[in-house]
């Protein structure tokens, strides 16, 4: 399938517009994670994924994404919106009474595109492992990807799915790591060092491949290519996926600061001159 | 009082695993996970039969939580299996998250609950699970009291939509149950009709509520007995019209005192019907190494704790 890369870079133009929007109207939330992993969720839901916006919660036949670090909310809830999962207009409702666009992606209020509870950090990918574990034993071929923090490897349970994804050959699974080095404290450099992460996973049997630039959508298009073909083929994939936290709002850019605080009026402003309004705000 | 005899004495995890095998029968969906406790948990017949829809997951009990509920995505009925402490405690919040608030439809079987697990000592002897997994919303609670009545809840599980938790253990009780028996989640099961006093048991105190209801009938009290097998939901209206009757009330389960069954009980009846209320149950500490049936004596989980707290309740009326 070839790309689009103009019209995937106008929908993630409106989905920067949209995070910062729903983060400033609510005065909280999580912009500077959801702004790196944007071109991502674009990447995967306007182009590689095969999923249908009806949505079913088993999934059969479609491709599943789960997203572990449930606090990049935002950028999820955007992405499902435009891609026709719910109406934007309910991106009005985050983070306030009574709506399905909790502060933490939860099925508990039947929000479509969402197949389970995520925000205490460490249980996606276990939950991704199940998913494609039932995938196998209904003999669907279908893919199931699933997206993780970089600070989030310090849990401990994702290294008991990592131990148990390549010992039980799950080739169907494409996990990504949300790797902008940042965390709340700081750099996850000086918070607790990860090391070398691609010798971690490859030392624990995951087929592991680096996409060097995140927030360039080519790359990105160009990365999902090469981990879908090599899936299939006896390991779990891991894309290494390096971003920029806050990319798109050049005063949010690179810093852990913006990692769960909200902008105020004028730096709203700031941010969406920086994105252009391409589909329309809600 | 109603006599119960029992042909031979088994212990609940074999009837979880009877139940698990004819489940896997009825229910291609079935599939079952394992974190390193095949054997104790009594799943080796159903990893035989169907050994594609069984997971070994290894020491990593959280990891299994996690991919139970990834399968039920996908339409899979994921029956856990591992001890109760590390069926509960030690991953309660991915049950929490990735499970009960998720609306995952995962049956968390649990053996070797409370103290009669008996020599492994504290570590392994949780007297909390109940109390744990009954404050989760939408959560069902399941303590079956003998082998027939265990392997007749596991395969009631299949057909409950929903997250469960099935509470079982390691030693040999009295099967007395039938073995045609159909489990209700939810309903309570009347064992003696009496009108001195009500006695509510739960898990392996059921036997002991029944012979503690023979010795009180050598003392002239009439006691109705009353088997809860489901914690929650709780069959209110089958506690509320025993009381009412006999107007006392002695709880009895291998669990901490707060939390458990008594709780239950005691908070439906402050605000339904207040009425006397004594506690056969752990006073709010661990347990240690022992033989069971020391250990339940020592803890004061017998039938003789259960007659002394009937004689008690009963001059509080």
């Amino acid at each position: 399938m070839s790309a689009d890369i103009n019209k995937l870079e106008q929908i993630a133009s409106q989905v920067r517009r949209d995070i910062v929007r729903m983060v400033h109207a609510c005065q909280s939330g999580h912009p500077g994670g959801s702004l790196g992993c944007t071109d991502y969720f674009v990447a995967l839901y306007f182009y590689a994924m095969k999923h249908d916006p009806s949505f079913n919660m088993d999934g059969v036949g479609e491709d599943l994404f789960f997203l572990s670090n449930g606090h990049i909310s935002p950028v999820f809830y955007s992405t499902l919106a435009h891609a026709g999962y719910f109406p934007a207009s309910e991106l009005s409702t985050f983070r306030k009474m009574d709506s399905r666009l909790q502060g933490h992606p939860t099925t508990h209020e039947g929000l479509p595109g969402i197949r389970i509870a995520s925000g205490s950090l460490g249980q996606g990918l276990s939950v991704a492992i199940g998913a494609a574990q039932a995938k196998k034993l209904n003999k669907d071929s279908s893919l199931v990807y699933v997206l993780m923090g970089d600070g989030e490897l310090q849990e401990g349970q994702v290294w008991e799915a990592a131990m148990y994804a390549p010992h039980n050959k799950m080739d169907n699974i494409i996990a990504a790591i949300d790797y902008n080095g940042a965390q709340i404290d700081g750099s996850t450099e000086d918070v607790l060092s990860l090391g070398n992460l691609r010798a971690k996973w490859e030392a624990f049997g995951w087929d592991v491949l680096d996409v060097e630039q995140g927030n360039d959508m080519t790359s990105v298009i160009r990365g999902l290519d090469e981990a879908k073909s090599r899936s299939g083929k006896g390991k779990p994939v891991m894309i290494l996926l390096h971003t920029k936290m806050g990319n798109g709002v050049d005063f949010m850019m690179g810093s852990h600061k913006w990692h769960g605080i909200a902008p105020n009026d004028e730096q709203l402003a700031s941010a969406l001159a920086q994105n252009a309004e391409t589909l329309g705000d809600y | 009082m109603k006599k119960y005899t029992y042909t031979e004495s088994k212990d609940t995890r074999s009837g979880f695993g009877a139940g698990l095998l004819e489940a896997g029968r009825q229910n291609d969906n079935v599939v079952a996970l394992c974190a390193d406790l095949i054997g104790s948990l009594k799943m080796n017949d159903f990893i035989k039969e169907f050994p594609e829809r069984f997971f070994q997951i290894g020491i990593a009990e959280a990891n299994m939580m996690g991919i139970a509920a990834g399968l039920t995505i996908g339409g899979k009925i994921p029956f856990t299996g591992t001890f109760a402490n590390f069926s509960t405690g030690r991953v309660y919040d991915q049950i929490r998250q990735s499970i009960a608030y998720s609306d995952k439809n995962v049956k968390i079987c649990a053996s070797h609950a409370g103290l009669t697990l008996g020599e492994d000592g504290a570590t392994h002897q949780i007297l909390e699970d109940i109390g744990l997994m009954k404050m989760l919303p939408g959560m069902t609670v399941i303590n079956p009291c003998d082998f027939n009545q265990t392997k007749a809840a596991t395969l009631a599980l299949v057909n409950h939509e929903g997250p469960a938790y099935l509470r079982f253990g390691r030693p040999v009780v009295p099967n007395f149950t039938p073995a045609d028996q159909t489990f209700e989640i939810g309903k309570a099961v009347m064992l003696n009709e009496g009108t001195d006093v009500t006695i509510i048991a739960t898990g392996h105190l059921v036997w002991e509520a029944i012979q503690a209801g023979e010795e009180l009938e050598t003392l002239g009290i009439n006691a109705e007995i009353i088997n809860i097998h489901t914690i929650k939901p709780l069959d209110e209206e089958a506690v509320l019209n025993s009381v009412t009757k006999t107007g006392c009330v002695v709880t009895a389960e291998e669990h901490n005192r707060l939390g458990g069954l008594g709780d239950s009980i005691a908070q439906l009846l402050a605000t339904k019907r207040p009425t006397p209320q004594e506690f056969v149950a752990v006073n709010d500490s661990f347990g240690e190494s022992g033989k069971p049936a020391q250990l339940m004596e020592k803890y004061g989980l017998n039938a003789a704790s259960i007659v002394a707290a009937a004689r008690k309740v009963i001059t509080r009326k």
